[in-house]
């Protein structure tokens, strides 16, 4: 019974043969990490053919460097020995490797320790899916309900905002979010003055792009473009500061002194994108019919005035009021997402980014659901 | 009539969905008393706190405040109960975007019709007592840990509770600050009447500062020690608690 890998040069090298009783496993070159290393398989297999054997012994005079890759190796070599039950002689190995394999199994595995990746069946799969999500709408339901409530604490006296903050958010929800929002207004604009042109030439009436930017910019894309810029600008920010609060602690220390994390944290922010969003709808508004109209002015040989008069004449003040009541349903949907995902949020910086994520992903869906509605509504009532 | 304890906690089990991780928990906190909450690593030492301070509530059993059941009254009545603590977190938990005056000043406006300028006072006064004076303005990021944790200890001690807890205080601190800081919560203890609970696993504030004790353990699931630690150490039977307040030395001896 022999098994053997040899390897050329200082190649790692093992052997195993037996003498009556005992197997001897006979180790040569270097066993380094950076080799490559023979697996314990071949000895094992050898271990676990043979009948008679009570004892294992090494042989190491051939051994050269060793390090960690010797010891899995053995510790490979011990475990397939031990379910033989066949006694180890370690004292043929080096004198630092039988004490760091003292110390590895000097403690012995601890029961039901080790994770165990079972696959449950699809039923069970099916069944925890279910509850989880169940779970999860029971508490975003909650947290809606919390959040509503605080709202009305607001509005009847009952809660109060400290100033300051409020200040800051609306700062960094308002002010801040200018330029951002300015630049792909004006995109939005231009682009949709280029694929309107494009049809409009075929009939010779370019003059009617004017009516498909003004139209277009108040009724949606003016409202759209400035909530999917806040979702993830905004929404995210207030994911990630209030998950960085829960996994510091802070969330917990607001509520062991008795002050509701959703009225210190969660409504400024809200009335922070109340207040801020329609403002940011109308600027986006005028920015894109500003967009629309450098296309129509510079490239379709329409006059300002014409392209002025045009836009007064088709924009109803209907349209501009759709466009901002949206911004405003968009603003809470943005707030709430964003400090939803915050307070769930697990105590790891990994989950911080996981939130931070999750907002901006559920806000943009909830704003294109919302706005899928307003279409239906808006036909159905003919706004 | 005899004053009921401050805290009370009778057959407390407190779990996490199906997995139990104590259960059977009975004790009382006297006033006055530094109570230990001690054990291993992983042993449920900090939900036990969290179950006190009203963050998780407890799959069975009761926590009584003076008593009041914690958890059976309503949320306004919790709100009141703990008004009458204040936690002293791991790392602090101070609000990162508030300056350290604006920390402690927050429980004060929400609960006292002070003016803003006492409140200010009283914010200079609670640094002073954990050694801060004049670091009202600072932002939590711009102090170190040791001086985080006094902060957080300063807040704690804004509405003046009847009790603290405290949760690993000295985790993260040197010898020395952890050392002051047990002296700290001595002297809190003497000057203020309060009556203190702390999680910890540092022996040698154990020995110093507490007077009473439970022991947690994670094999049995439930306390299998309590009373004072130095009368503990002399005097307990169990193997894991001798080994525990030893170091391992008897386990050592022992063998």
């Amino acid at each position: 019974m022999n098994v053997a890998a040899e390897r050329a040069g200082n190649a790692a090298t093992v052997a195993c043969d037996q003498d009556q009783d005992a197997l001897r496993v006979r180790l040569g070159g270097d066993w380094t990490l950076r080799q490559n290393l023979p697996g314990a398989e071949a000895v094992s297999a050898t271990i676990a053919a043979a009948t008679a054997a009570r004892r294992l012994t090494f042989d190491t005079s051939a051994l050269g460097r060793w390090d960690s890759g010797l010891l899995t190796f053995l510790l490979g070599v011990h475990e397939a020995a031990q379910q033989k039950q066949i006694s180890i002689d370690a004292t043929g190995l080096p004198e630092g490797v039988q004490r760091l394999l003292r110390l590895a199994t000097a403690v012995p595995e601890r029961g039901g320790g080790r994770r165990q990746t079972q696959r449950a069946p699809f039923l069970a799969r099916v069944g925890s899916g279910w509850l989880a999500l169940s779970a999860a709408t029971s508490e975003t339901v909650t947290f809606l309900g919390e959040a509503t409530l605080s709202l009305l604490r607001l509005l009847t006296g009952r809660a109060q905002l400290r100033g300051g903050d409020l200040l800051l958010l609306v700062q960094q929800a308002g002010a801040q979010a200018l330029p951002i929002v300015a630049l792909i207004s004006i995109l939005v604009g231009l682009i949709l003055a280029f694929v309107g042109s494009v049809q409009l030439q075929m009939f010779g009436a370019e003059i009617y792009v004017a009516n498909l930017v003004a139209i277009g910019m108040t009724r949606e894309m003016g409202a759209m473009m400035a909530a999917i810029i806040m979702a993830g600008r905004t929404g995210a920010s207030y994911a990630a500061q209030l998950g960085t609060m829960q996994v510091n602690e802070e969330i917990d220390a607001l509520k062991t002194l008795g002050v509701d994390p959703i009225d210190f944290l969660v409504l400024p922010r809200m009335v922070a994108l109340i207040l801020m969003m329609p403002l940011l709808c109308v600027y986006a508004n005028l920015l894109g019919i500003s967009g629309g109209f450098l296309v129509g002015v510079g490239m379709l040989d329409i006059t300002p005035q014409q392209y002025w008069n045009q836009t007064i004449a088709w924009v109803r003040i209907n349209d501009f009021l759709l466009g901002i009541t949206k911004s405003i349903i968009f603003g809470i949907i943005i707030a709430v997402s964003g400090c939803l995902r915050g307070i769930q949020c697990g105590r790891s910086a990994a989950a911080v980014g996981e939130a931070a994520t999750s907002a901006v992903v559920t806000a943009i869906v909830w704003i294109v659901v919302a706005d899928g509605l307003f279409a239906v509504l808006t036909n159905i009532l003919g706004i | 009539m005899v004053d009921p304890a401050p805290i009370v906690v009778e057959n407390l089990t407190m779990a996490f969905g199906s997995f139990v991780l104590q259960r059977d928990l009975t004790f009382t906190v006297a006033r006055g008393d530094i109570f230990i909450i001690m054990g291993g690593s992983g042993c449920g030492k900090s939900t036990l706190l969290r179950h006190l301070i009203g963050l998780k509530s407890p799959a069975a059993g009761k926590v009584y405040y003076s008593g009041e059941s914690l958890w059976d009254s309503p949320i306004e009545q919790q709100r009141q109960i703990l008004q009458g603590t204040g936690v002293l977190f791991q790392r602090g938990a101070l609000w990162s975007s508030m300056t350290l005056s604006e920390n402690i000043a927050l429980p004060l406006r929400e609960y006292t019709d002070l003016s803003a300028a006492e409140i200010r006072d009283i914010a200079a006064l609670k640094l002073a007592l954990v050694g801060l004076a004049g670091f009202e303005d600072y932002y939590p990021s711009e102090i170190s840990g040791g001086m985080q944790k006094r902060a957080g200890l300063a807040r704690a001690m804004a509405l003046d509770p009847e009790i603290l807890f405290f949760d690993e205080p000295s985790a993260g601190l040197d010898p020395i600050s952890s050392r002051l800081l047990d002296d700290l919560i001595l002297e809190l203890r003497d000057s203020l009447g309060a009556t203190i609970v702390v999680v910890t696993h540092e022996l040698a504030s154990i020995f110093a500062i507490g007077n009473n004790s439970v022991f947690l353990d994670a094999e049995s699931k439930t306390m299998i020690a309590s009373g004072n630690p130095k009368l503990l150490l002399a005097e307990t039977k169990n193997p894991t608690v001798k080994q525990f307040l030893t170091r391992g030395a008897s386990a050592a001896l022992a063998t």
